[in-house]
């Protein structure tokens, strides 16, 4: 039976209750919402409450409407409101519309009165006796500097090794980005880390930047007065929702085309296909992992066509051969359009052999793209793309030839067009200089299953669902971690000085210290010795910007539960501990680079940071900007307002590589079939392509939804879509639990027929806590360690019948039968 | 003092950490005066009303109703075949809103595979599965609405799982 709320309803909000801006927390499009909080003993009426309206009255379509997953009874300065979280019409995000995400977010926070999200972590906590014990900052703080002085004092920084998230939303944001990494990339120099999804610190998108093309270049409108969409790798109408909802789909009520490059037939197409008619819908579903071939082609054929934009080409891209030489840190060449085209010169007819696809459907696409209209004017098209490739085969080239495409026709800085990835998470990335890091930059992962590192600082990121060759992975994290709480153990009644000799002794001899910094008590923080509790957006103020750069202020509305506090608060406290700790070592010079932490407030984190590059941005003028803000970069402030860029590269100036003459280049892009090592064997070896996909109803690894009843009513098992004849000729009937294997390891999820699913391929969401897809994936990454997550072969085989929980849901059909 | 903390303990293991401590307080507020309706009421008065008789239901064409009252559409079905929530003698008669609980847009029937589906922004839900939502924005199932059939095969309308899109308390 499906969860029923049995709530038939909710308090109203009265007239005078606080108002807050919030931007959602959730996918990078940051829709605009409104808090509201009031005093738990007051109330508002039908007739007079916040919101302005009759509420006695039937509300119609698109009216306001407090679903009680927006409602919730949070802690304010101590005491107990009412709170409720509802989209902002004014917005021009998302215009009033809400995500099946961000519309639970009142309910997804900490309420010790409706008792909801009790997962999240209240006080810092110490292994102790065996177990993880509750105690103080000071304690726990003091134990983290201690441990981690010493190990870097003997050895050096190299021995830390640091995962932290680079994003903005959830619990990340420009305080947070610039808190962590003033920590480890000004007070040290860590070369050892890596970021919350790869297994690297390194850039999902090397080769945009490399041309010159900052992979943030339009504005929303963009999707709605342009000729064509060109999607690649996306789903946007599950993962973007309400850019598709609010912007694409404006876009194709106003006559757009759709080109979507996917080999699943996803909900995207679906959708495009009802709105836009299937007639103006291009569903290229071609073999995995063949998109460079196809993007060569296109490319080719519209150069051979001469519809490439040539006065763009001239003015604004390098016209004189090779730029950048293919090195190990490029690995592919860089240069004018001439040069590239030596290289990426394909053939529809090779492409089509290469992707499965019609030759016909090729020089379709070309055409939707590039083809003048009949008048001989420029076709606009705007081209989106995300995990697909950049999960996917040979990220570096693959990217790079798809930029080629819009370079080519003059796609870039005009309205209408943009070459953009989608998206996660928001942005908020502000740091030190990450050069030290080097390119390519160290493969963490391996590092630590070779036995590297000695000390683990986790911020927010839960490795044992989201990275590759996870089986192993979690293997040798848990035994080295192990190594180091049986040391504890064994020195329990010792002092701090010899409980730490016990603990350095231990990661000499194999182990590994693992602090995890986070929200929850998430499942890499099983090997954890230090826990800390962090709090997240509207815990904390929090700034962030969606995917056309569009910065907002999302504002505290509520006390983060227990001690917890923002992650910029937490490392400020590290290293003000590594100060007093350095210094008590006699390591004066060392200590005094820890100086420079003294923050009250995420405020003062921001203004240490961000507000130092961008000295016109502050709290007060983004909070006067509200949920529309203001899109980066911020160039000014006129009038008691902030002045913002619509779109990069207006003035066809590219320079998002740093070169001086600010001219665009084009990739190299040659096609070399499977780059990853490891990967065309697995292909040839198992029978199913696992293809590793989204859904509309998770965040990320359901870090909240995990404890969600609604959520996980309706996906009880990570899905796993597959064509109804594999499942009769596994005698899988709907939600019966499998498991995925291969030569990397196993996972589970449970079956879900669907028709359009093609034979010999499988879908499984992505990141579930209760079957992690990054078990079965090879460790085969690019040269810059970019990780091809999206392809990965295996077998099925049958655990168990359908349990209850499964039994009960829905498998039916997700496309929409109107 | 103590009869009370018992009672909101109560209601919220009622509601497994859903949302919704303060029902009682809501209803109290809004209509002023009427102290009575605060306490540990599980849901609003709802009206009793005749939706059809059996006999007028055939298998899987869906007949409109109005509940609890005018402004508020809804659909009873005869699936003919025993669901989860059904009754009837065959345990098969199901009756839903047809407002979208993501924006209130007017659900169409899908007869084939028996799926309430929404123009708006293309969610549905399964009316064979207790209203869940197959795929889509809303954030809950949809409103099922409580039936109950007399001895002479009257079906009447009596309550509502969940709140029902446009109104802050279901009977306004």
């Amino acid at each position: 039976m499906a969860y029923k709320r049995q709530i038939d309803r909710l308090p109203i909000p009265p007239k005078d209750a606080k108002v807050h801006n919030v931007t959602c927390h959730y996918c990078i499009v940051g829709c605009g919402y409104k808090a509201y909080t009031w005093p738990r003993t007051k109330q508002g009426t039908l007739k007079d409450n916040a919101f302005g309206i009759d509420l006695s009255e039937q509300q119609g379509a698109d009216g306001t409407w407090v679903a009680p997953s927006m409602y919730n009874v949070v802690k304010q300065d101590g005491e107990d409101v009412h709170l409720v979280v509802v989209p902002d019409k004014d917005c021009v995000v998302n215009s009033g519309l809400t995500s099946i995400r961000g519309a639970r977010m009142a309910e997804n926070r900490p309420s010790q009165v409706t008792g909801t999200q009790q997962q999240r972590l209240t006080d810092p906590m110490v292994w102790r006796n065996g177990t993880w014990q509750p105690t103080s900052w000071e304690d726990a703080l003091d134990l983290v500097a201690r441990v981690t002085a010493r190990v870097i004092t003997q050895g050096s920084e190299d021995d830390l090794v640091v995962s932290m998230f680079d994003h903005g939303g959830s619990a990340g944001g420009y305080e947070n980005t610039w808190g962590t990494g003033k920590l480890y990339f000004q007070s040290m120099k860590v070369k050892n880390a890596r970021i919350h999804n790869r297994p690297a610190y390194n850039s999902e998108v090397h080769s945009t930047r490399d041309m010159g093309v900052g992979e943030l270049n339009y504005a929303y409108k963009d999707y709605e007065i342009t000729d064509t969409i060109f999607m690649v790798g996306a789903n946007s109408m599950e993962t973007q929702t309400n850019l598709f909802l609010n912007h694409m789909r404006k876009g194709l009520e106003n006559g757009a085309r759709m080109v979507i490059v996917d080999p699943r037939r996803t909900l995207t197409v679906h959708t495009a296909e009802e709105i836009a008619g299937k007639e103006n819908v291009l569903h290229l579903a071609i073999k995995p992992g063949s998109d460079m071939a196809l993007f060569n082609a296109i490319l080719t054929h519209i150069v051979d066509q001469g519809w490439t934009d040539k006065d763009f080409i001239e003015a604004s891209t390098y016209r004189d051969g090779e730029a950048v030489a293919m090195d190990s840190a490029h690995p592919a060449g860089l240069g004018s359009l001439e040069y590239a085209m030596e290289t990426c010169r394909t053939s529809p007819e090779e492409a089509a052999e290469i992707c499965g696809v019609d030759a016909a459907d090729i020089i379709k696409a070309a055409e939707w793209i590039a083809k003048p209209k009949e008048d001989g004017s420029r076709r606009k098209c705007v081209t989106c793309y995300e995990k697909g490739i950049i999960w996917g085969n040979d990220n570096y080239r693959t990217v790079g030839a798809l930029v080629n495409v819009a370079l080519a026709t003059g796609n870039i800085g005009r309205e209408g067009g943009g070459c953009c990835r989608l998206g996660g998470h928001q942005e908020g990335y502000y740091r030190p200089s990450d050069a030290h890091v080097g390119r390519p930059a160290t493969y963490i992962d391996q590092l630590l299953i070779r036995g590297g590192g000695k000390v683990h600082h986790v911020w927010a990121c839960d490795h044992y669902k989201t990275t590759l060759n996870a089986a192993e992975f979690k293997r040798v994290h848990r035994r080295r971690a192990n190594i180091v709480k049986d040391a504890m153990d064994a020195s329990a009644t010792g002092t701090r000085e010899q409980q730490v000799e016990a603990i350095v002794a231990a990661v000499n001899a194999g182990g590994l210290f693992v602090v995890d910094m986070d929200i929850i008590h998430s499942q890499i923080g099983q090997n954890a010795h230090v826990i800390l509790p962090a709090a997240e957006s509207n815990e904390m103020n929090l700034t962030s910007m969606n995917g056309e750069r569009r910065l907002r202020l999302s504002e505290k509305y509520m006390d983060p539960p227990g001690q917890a506090m923002p992650d910029c608060l937490i490392a400020a406290g590290i290293a003000r501990h590594m100060e007093r700790v350095l210094r008590e070592m006699g390591h004066d010079e060392y200590a005094d680079k820890f100086k420079g932490y003294d923050w009250k407030t995420e405020e003062d984190a921001f203004m240490d940071g961000y507000h130092q590059g961008n000295p016109d941005v502050t709290y007060d003028r983004l909070r006067a900007m509200g949920n529309n803000g203001v899109q980066e970069p911020v160039v000014g402030y006129e009038g008691g307002k902030l002045v913002g860029t619509e779109r990069l590269y207006a003035d066809g100036k590219f320079d998002r590589h740093g070169r001086e003459d600010k001219k665009a280049l084009f990739c190299a892009a040659g096609w070399r079939g499977w780059q990853a090592p490891g990967k065309a064997q697995e292909q040839k070896s198992f029978r199913f392509w696992i293809n590793n996909v989204r859904a509309n109803i998770f965040w990320q690894n359901q870090f909240l939804d995990q404890e969600n009843d609604f959520i996980q009513d309706r996906f009880p098992y990570p899905f796993v879509e597959m064509h109804p004849d594999d499942m009769a000729e596994l005698s899988l009937n709907p939600g019966d639990l499998i498991e995925i294997h291969n030569e990397n390891g196993a996972t589970q999820g449970m079956a879900y027929p669907t028709d359009t699913a093609k034979r010999g391929q499988v879908a499984m969401v992505f990141g579930s806590p209760a079957g992690s897809q990054g078990n079965v994936v090879n460790p085969g990454v690019n040269e810059l360690v970019l990780p091809d997550y999206k392809h990965t072969w295996g077998d099925i085989r049958k655990l168990a019948d359908a349990t209850p929980r499964a039994k009960a849901v829905s498998f039916k059909s997700k496309e929409y039968k109107g | 003092m103590k009869c009370k903390k018992l009672v909101d303990v109560g209601r919220r293991q009622f509601l497994r950490g859903g949302a919704l401590a303060a029902a009682g307080a809501a209803a109290a507020t809004v209509t002023p005066g009427q102290a009575k309706a605060a306490p540990a009421m599980a849901q609003v008065d709802y009206p009793s009303n005749r939706l059809a008789n059996i006999a007028d239901l055939k298998v899987n064409e869906p007949m409109d109703i109005e509940y609890p009252d005018a402004d508020s559409p809804g659909v009873l079905l005869k699936l003919g075949q025993e669901v989860e929530g059904g009754v009837g003698p065959d345990g098969d008669i199901v009756a839903f809103s047809v407002l979208c609980p993501h924006k209130g847009y007017g659900l169409s029937y899908n007869g084939e595979d028996r799926t309430l589906n929404c123009p708006g922004h293309f969610s549905r839900f399964d009316v064979e599965a207790g209203g869940q939502q197959v795929w889509g924005h809303a954030t809950q199932n949809l409103p099922q609405f409580t039936l109950r059939v007399d001895d002479k095969g009257d079906i009447y309308a009596e309550g509502c799982t969940d709140l029902i899109f446009g109104r802050p308390s279901n009977v306004l």
